[in-house]
């Protein structure tokens, strides 16, 4: 019989305590796995989810506000600005492309965005990737009281080609909220793993000119979206000083994706604190397999004892105690990977439904090779003391 | 040529005002092949030392134990426990049967520091002490005499050379006790090992090829002053 087996029969011997401890070091590599490794992949995918835009332009307020609204869909648009800023800023030399959207209704919880057509037609939201539809599929005429119905919210709310709704005013959901126009969906976007995903497009004049909306903010638009073009590096601080600086009724949102990490470095405070539980979770953890073999050994001295009257080395007894810590944290890291996949993908599902973001948890990360291996590394430093200690055992005594 | 051969062998231990308590002293003693001898003895006679020196597990302050080729002496501690993996079985009195083990595990752990597991024959040695049908029961599920009868099949499972048996009828009542007694020189006999047994109890005897009073054969100080408490 291997070492490892004998091990693997003190592990069971123990049952209760064996599992609670696996359990915890499970907890502990699967929290530092989510705060590291997931937490990074969050952050890569919401900044890399920007559109293929540069910069927004919205009213005066929050960037970060102005960037979820416009290019995540998810908060409320801190006002309006008019449709000469659209104008003024298409026109700079530096910008290539300059869309604007209206965000203000809803079907269903999915928002409804007014776009121009030339958006979904012209726009590459990632490098040489623009967008598809389904077959069948048209973009809307900029006047037409068509839509085109990102993936997500086509699977999700089960519509397709000439389907026909209402929009419903504002941004949650109110059956009560009805507005009269009736839409027809004209075409399903392929999947692009961005915001765009969950978002039903409509011409932008459907908003602006919607029943109840207010007439005088009939030719308004919530942001502008910039792409500048190519090499123009300077574009940028340009713009920053014209609105940000000069101006006051604007705001300027730039480098878009830099609103993002800098949201996700404000609540860094929260990582730390994420990270201060998962360390003392995989402490505990540790604390626990030494106490268990430790607390454990009076009564395994006998058996130690046994083992080398039987002519088990002195080693060998070492390395039984040893594999017990070690077989400990090595399943609970393994078991901490799948609570990692299934909270990570989990989270993903959430983050999904709510932004159109795409996570990955799978996506290679050193954390997802650190953090087990870190946990077994306690398990080994854990198992130390007690191995030592079944090292030591007098055979003698323990036999008579 | 003996199988086992004591010379001058001489043990003590320092008890608790400092002084070294000798607790064997044994000028010679010889053990042949497949031979049974019973070495009879009181309690604090010096018989468990005794086993231990000749298994290995405690070493000789002076003298020497050759056991068949091989004098335990010039050997590192490793080297014993590796010998006595190979050559030696041993039975306890306290049967020391592993709680986490089924009956077979326990039997191949007798099998697992030597030359290796053989599960036919773990089995063989189950059959022939009678718990074939019990060997997938963990100790706590077994009589008293059935776990001595596991031990005594975990003894036989290496194919020693040479088996030690301390007191082990000592927790058994005397049905079980005989019957275990019984399965140990039969068992002994049919895989050629030859039984070295000490035990306290007057009335075993008869049944060994050989008895030898302890007390004529250690000349321990402390057996001579009464002084001591020898295991």
């Amino acid at each position: 019989m291997k070492p490892i087996a004998i091990a693997y029969r003190g592990v069971r011997e123990r049952l209760v305590s064996s599992v609670i401890t696996i359990l915890a070091v499970a907890l502990a590599s699967s929290l530092l796995m989510l705060v590291w490794a997931f937490k990074k992949e969050a952050e890569e995918s919401f900044a890399g989810a920007t559109g293929g835009f540069d910069a927004v332009l919205g009213p005066r307020g929050s960037k970060l506000q102005i960037v979820l609204n416009a290019l995540y869909h998810i908060d409320e648009s801190p006002g309006l600005m008019r449709w000469e800023d659209y104008e003024r800023a298409s026109k700079f030399p530096a910008v290539e492309a300059a869309y604007p959207i209206a965000v203000g209704d809803n079907y269903r919880g999915y928002r409804l965005v007014g776009i121009l057509p030339e958006y979904l037609l012209n726009h590459e939201y990632a490098e040489g990737q623009g967008f598809e539809l389904e077959s069948g599929g048209r973009i809307f005429e900029s006047k037409a009281m068509d839509a085109v119905i990102g993936s997500f919210a086509a699977s999700k709310l089960g519509m397709g080609i000439g389907d026909t709704f209402h929009p419903y005013h504002g941004l949650i959901y109110n059956e009560n909220a009805k507005h009269e126009e009736i839409y027809t969906i004209s075409g399903v976007l392929k999947p692009t793993g961005t915001p765009a995903d969950k978002v039903i497009w409509i011409p932008i004049s459907g908003i602006q000119t919607m029943s109840g909306h207010n007439p005088a903010a009939a030719t308004d638009v919530s942001a502008a979206l910039l792409k500048f073009k190519q090499g123009a590096n300077m574009a940028g601080f340009q713009l920053d000083m014209l609105y940000n600086k000069q101006g006051d009724r604007l705001t300027l949102a730039w480098p878009a994706s830099r609103t993002i990490t800098q949201f996700f470095d404000k609540i860094s405070w929260f990582d730390k604190i994420l990270q201060a539980v998962a360390i003392l979770v995989a402490i505990i953890a540790g604390g626990s397999i030494l106490a268990i073999l430790y607390n454990t050994m009076n009564e395994r001295k006998r058996d130690t004892a046994v083992l080398r009257a039987l002519g088990a080395r002195k080693s060998t007894v070492f390395a039984i105690s040893l594999l017990e810590a070690v077989g400990m944290t090595l399943a609970g890291a393994i078991l901490g990977f799948g609570v990692y996949l299934v909270l990570g993908f989990g989270i993903g599902e959430v983050v999904r439904n709510e932004t159109g973001v795409v996570l990955d948890p799978l996506r290679g990360n050193a954390a997802m090779l650190w953090a087990p291996l870190g946990m077994v590394a306690i398990g080994v430093v854990a198992g130390i003391l007690p191995a030592i200690k079944a090292y030591r055992t007098e055979v003698a005594r323990n036999l008579s | 040529m003996p199988l086992l051969s004591l010379n001058n062998l001489v043990k003590g231990f320092p008890s608790e005002n400092g002084r070294r308590v000798e607790v064997v002293r044994i000028p010679s003693f010889e053990l042949a092949e497949g031979e049974q001898v019973l070495l009879r003895g009181e309690s604090g006679s010096g018989k468990s030392t005794l086993l231990n020196l000749i298994a290995g597990i405690v070493v000789a302050d002076s003298g020497e134990i050759t056991i068949g080729d091989n004098s335990l002496g010039p050997l590192s501690e490793s080297k014993r426990d590796a010998f006595r993996a190979r050559s030696l079985g041993y039975v306890f009195q306290s049967f020391h049967l592993l709680d986490g083990f089924s009956c077979l595990e326990n039997v191949e752990l007798g099998m697992s520091f030597g030359a290796g597991v053989d599960r036919a024959f773990a089995r063989e040695l189950l059959e022939r002490v009678g718990l074939r049908n019990r060997e997938n029961y963990r100790p706590s599920a077994l009589s008293q005499g059935q776990k001595q009868r596991v031990a005594v099949a975990r003894a036989l499972a290496n194919r020693p050379r040479l088996v030690l048996a301390d007191e082990p009828t000592g927790n058994l009542d005397p049905k079980n006790a005989v019957a275990a007694l019984e399965l140990i020189q039969s068992l002994c006999r049919e895989n050629g090992a030859a039984l070295l047994l000490v035990s306290h109890d007057p009335q075993l005897g008869a049944q060994f090829d050989r008895v030898v009073e302890l007390s004529e054969l250690n000349q321990a100080d402390s057996l001579q002053s009464g002084e001591g408490d020898a295991a």
